[in-house]
């Protein structure tokens, strides 16, 4: 018997029909867990490092964690890899809701689909059966709506549906893949998707999962409810509301947004509006946030209320979820929380990540305002409108080009960094917020700070928000403050570095950028990064665990609830070692694919304090410290002690490792 | 007959709380495996959250009394404007829908408020639910004294309604036999 997974994957090859249910060898529980631990093996194993985001070859894999359908607070996440047609690279974008706990009570770990289909289809999950129906009649149809359509086609109102709107059956680069209220945006699964002819993944199990040990699995997790009770009851002080608690950012539940919309930048991460949140907005945007808000809503087995469902005025309803509230309206320079609920609606039945997405648009009002794109660009045809000059009509009309591939939306719909590159003409200049090629938060700061320019560059995930979490984003201002802070703090790896968070001052020699000095730094981004991987194995929502401070979930616990619910002995040691072996394999498959230091570095603007010296120090240092050479790829001694040989000959075979490198 | 004192517990369900995360169904089913948390199957649960999200419908229902059939009509409520599917609030475990059955056996299911020695302050479902939706309650009642099925009997009962008297004795002889 197997416990925590379920021991099976679905391999689907979309060309020829093919449906196996395969049995997994257990060993690969032991060695790399589950979730996105052995999805990258996976892809390292079978995918040629050659292969192109929209060749047949590009595997896709929609898995479940470990610690899913089980009693594990907040394990909902569903993990989907694949090559992204943005950057290049591995990507894993990873959604909530419930459709990861119906896989496995359908009795399987991961859908893994191959090739592509000849024409639009849709899959059926329940239990033992598998179909791949046709989809004919839902192309076209949004991505929430097919959602329905598909539950009512089947009637099996316990479906749960991951499905792509036109955005994703257009290859739109940042089409994302939707899921109740729940989304896998980043960096383009709904455009590997729609390659694929592949509009919806439909699932609905009644099967069991097995707990090792049950009775010692309920008790942890009666110690989390008292602690996540406890931190609802007492969020953090002196920190900004969106950090103060648990669970993913509360955006359905806050109203005041004067830090985001004073903060974060507005257009393509242009302006930064100080004084924006005034009396009337502060009046009008909390009143219309809450007109729109029918009901705040959870994912499966979470007591939080991350997300909503949106009734607002005559617009079809939706959920959402996080920034996306805002962001059409602030790429736009559009002051409405109106138009905001609205275009938000449009875009998410479009199937679209609402963090690049936005910045596109913005990309492609600045180029028309700077004269790169032309009348022409903006012109009607037969079949649509020209553009309208208002800034809310010309943003909505771009957001439909994109979404189908007109026009000019047929050269924007590939991303900032590559439409740039199309257009040419100085366009490139305006390419100033990517990393990897992948549009970054509409953030722009004063001071380079260590810990973040580690973050930004290093991390395969390539967006900031899911790396953070666990360490305070800025030093507290007096020591009455940071020792309140650290006298409760059970979550960190050692006592010891308590003192780092006590000494850590705002500004001056204490301060950013020289502190956290290099070596202290890499030890924090280390550490946070390996929460992210532990989550991203058990699919846990990061929002309860690596994303936030003074989480439920943390490295001390870890080893004892994934013990419990698999059988496997495991300490923090072993763990740890587990995730660094999957993270390590995911940087050497992504240095194979060509990644390498020159492509580990934050937009040049986004500080305005750069400090190049100690920042090549900062990456040497992080490089090794994690036991990768200078040029970013893990070394063949730290691949022998992760048991990863074979990666190491092949990367030499390459001549990625080089001999004699360290 | 004698009259006695009946515990009557009451699960009280506030569904405008529900935030829809079916962690109810999660605990129950876990309550209710063998051995004791052992597995995790909500379909098995003997609480159902009636999801329709973009009707904003999530109402907590428990499972109550077998039936062998169906009513002779059926209801079909809308509350505040919200048209719930027929039926929806019967907690029977009905031959006119699927819920509230074993998946594998199609026995039916039926909610006891996690009795257990020594008995629980509160059923897992309200333990685990931490938005108040689900609150228990507890009253005392003088009721006649009267003779409740054991759960093997409903289990064979509804065997019964569904294959007759004589398959069912049938099978039990035949089992007896192999021992």
């Amino acid at each position: 018997m197997r416990y925590g997974e379920t021991g099976y994957n679905l391999e689907i090859d979309l060309a020829t029909g093919n449906i196996e249910r395969v049995e997994t060898d257990p060993k690969l529980l032991e060695t790399h867990l589950g979730g996105l631990g052995t999805s990258v093996k996976l892809h390292w194993d079978r995918v040629p490092a050659d292969v192109k985001p929209f060749d047949d070859e590009n595997m896709m894999i929609f898995s479940s964690g470990i610690l899913n359908a089980t009693p594990a607070f907040s394990a909902n996440r569903s993990v989907v890899t694949f090559m992204s047609p943005e950057s290049d690279l591995l990507a894993y974008p990873m959604m909530g809701g419930f459709w990861s706990a119906e896989l496995k009570y359908s009795g399987y770990d991961k859908v893994i689909f191959h090739n592509k289909s000849p024409k639009w289809v849709y899959i059926w999950i329940n239990n033992d059966k598998v179909e791949i129906r046709d989809a004919s009649h839902l192309v076209g149809r949004g991505a929430l709506e097919t959602q329905d359509l598909i539950r009512r086609e089947l009637n099996q109102p316990n479906a749960q549906v991951a499905a792509i709107g036109p955005a994703g059956e257009h290859k739109c680069f940042t089409a994302s893949i939707e899921q109740g209220r729940s989304s896998a945006s980043r960096l383009g699964g709904g455009a590997v998707m729609g390659d694929k002819k592949l509009k919806a993944v439909a699932v609905r199990g009644t099967k069991d999962i097995n707990l090792f040990n049950g009775e010692a699995f309920m008790q942890e997790m009666k110690d989390m409810m008292q602690y996540i009770n406890f931190r609802n009851a007492n969020p953090i002080p002196d920190v900004m509301t969106i950090l103060s608690g648990i669970g993913s950012p509360q955006e359905m539940v806050h109203t005041d947004e004067k830090w985001h919309t004073e903060n974060f930048m507005w257009g393509n991460a242009r302006t930064r509006r100080r004084g924006f949140w005034d009396e009337k907005i502060n009046e009008e945007w909390p009143r219309v946030q809450r007109e729109g808000i029918k009901r705040l809503i959870s994912c499966f087995n979470c007591p939080q209320h991350c997300g909503a469902l949106i009734s607002y005025k005559d617009t079809p309803r939706y959920m959402a979820k996080c920034f996306g509230k805002l962001t059409y309206a602030m790429a736009s320079y559009v002051d409405s929380m109106d138009f905001a609920w609205k275009t938000l609606q449009r875009a998410t039945e479009y199937g679209f990540d609402s963090f690049s997405t936005p910045q596109i648009l913005a990309f492609a009002v600045e180029l028309q305002e700077a004269g790169i794109l032309t009348d022409k660009d903006f012109a009607g045809t037969s079949t649509y409108p020209a553009c309208p000059s208002d800034k809310e009509g010309r943003f909505l009309w771009l957001l439909d080009r994109v979404a189908h591939r007109e026009g000019i939306g047929d050269v924007l719909a590939n991303g900032v960094y590559q439409a740039a590159r199309i257009i040419g003409n100085g366009a490139e200049a305006f390419d100033h917020n990517t990393i990897k090629k992948h549009e970054q938060l509409p953030l722009k700061l004063g001071t380079m700070d260590p810990l973040y320019y580690l973050m930004y560059s290093t991390n395969e995930k390539i967006s900031i928000t899911q790396i953070e979490g666990n360490w305070p984003q800025g030093a507290f201002p007096t020591m009455e403050q940071r020792e309140a802070f650290v006298k409760d703090w059970p979550q960190l790896p050692d006592e010891s570095w308590k003192k780092w968070l006590l000494e850590w001052e705002p500004r001056g020699e204490k301060g950013i950028p020289y502190f956290p000095t290099p070596e202290i730094s890499a030890e924090i981004v280390d550490w946070m990064e390996m929460l992210h991987n532990i989550d991203d194995a058990c699919c846990v929502c990061a929002g309860m665990s690596s994303f936030c401070l003074k989480p439920p979930y943390h490295i001390h616990n870890y080893p004892k609830i994934i013990s419990a619910a698999t059988g496997l002995d495991l300490d923090e040691g072993s763990l740890k070692k587990i995730v660094n072996r999957s993270r390590n394999l995911h940087r050497a498959l992504n240095n194979r694919r060509g990644m390498t230091r020159a492509d580990e570095k934050p937009p040049e603007d986004h500080w305005k304090r750069r400090f190049p010296e100690l920042e090549e120090n900062l990456l040497s240092t992080y490089y090794r410290f994690k036991g990768w050479d200078q040029n970013g790829v893990p070394t063949k001694a730290r691949l022998h002690e992760l048991d990863l040989d074979y990666v190491a000959e092949d990367l030499e075979k390459r001549g990625i490792i080089k001999d004699g490198q360290d | 007959m004698a009259k006695i004192k009946k515990k009557v517990k009451t699960i009280k369900v506030d569904a405008d709380k529900c935030n829809g995360c079916r962690g109810c169904e999660i605990v129950c089913s876990a309550f209710h495996s063998t051995p004791r948390y052992s597995g995790i199957n909500p379909a098995r649960s003997r609480i159902q959250i009636i999801r329709d999200p973009l009707k904003d419908i999530w109402l907590p229902v428990f499972a109550g009394e077998y039936t062998p059939a169906e009513c002779m009509g059926r209801d079909k409520y809308i509350i505040d404007g919200k048209e719930y599917d027929e039926c929806t609030f019967c907690r029977a475990t009905c031959p006119s829908r699927d819920i509230f059955k074993e998946p594998d056996s199609g026995l039916p299911l039926k909610c006891d408020m996690c009795e257990d020695d020594p008995p629980r302050e509160k059923p897992m479902c309200v333990e685990w639910c931490l938005n108040d939706v689900l609150v228990y309650e507890e009253r005392e009642e003088e009721v006649e004294e009267g003779l409740e099925a054991e759960d093997v009997e409903v289990g064979l009962s509804s065997m019964i309604d569904k294959y007759g008297m004589d398959k069912i004795t049938d099978a039990l002889a035949r089992m007896s036999q192999k021992g």
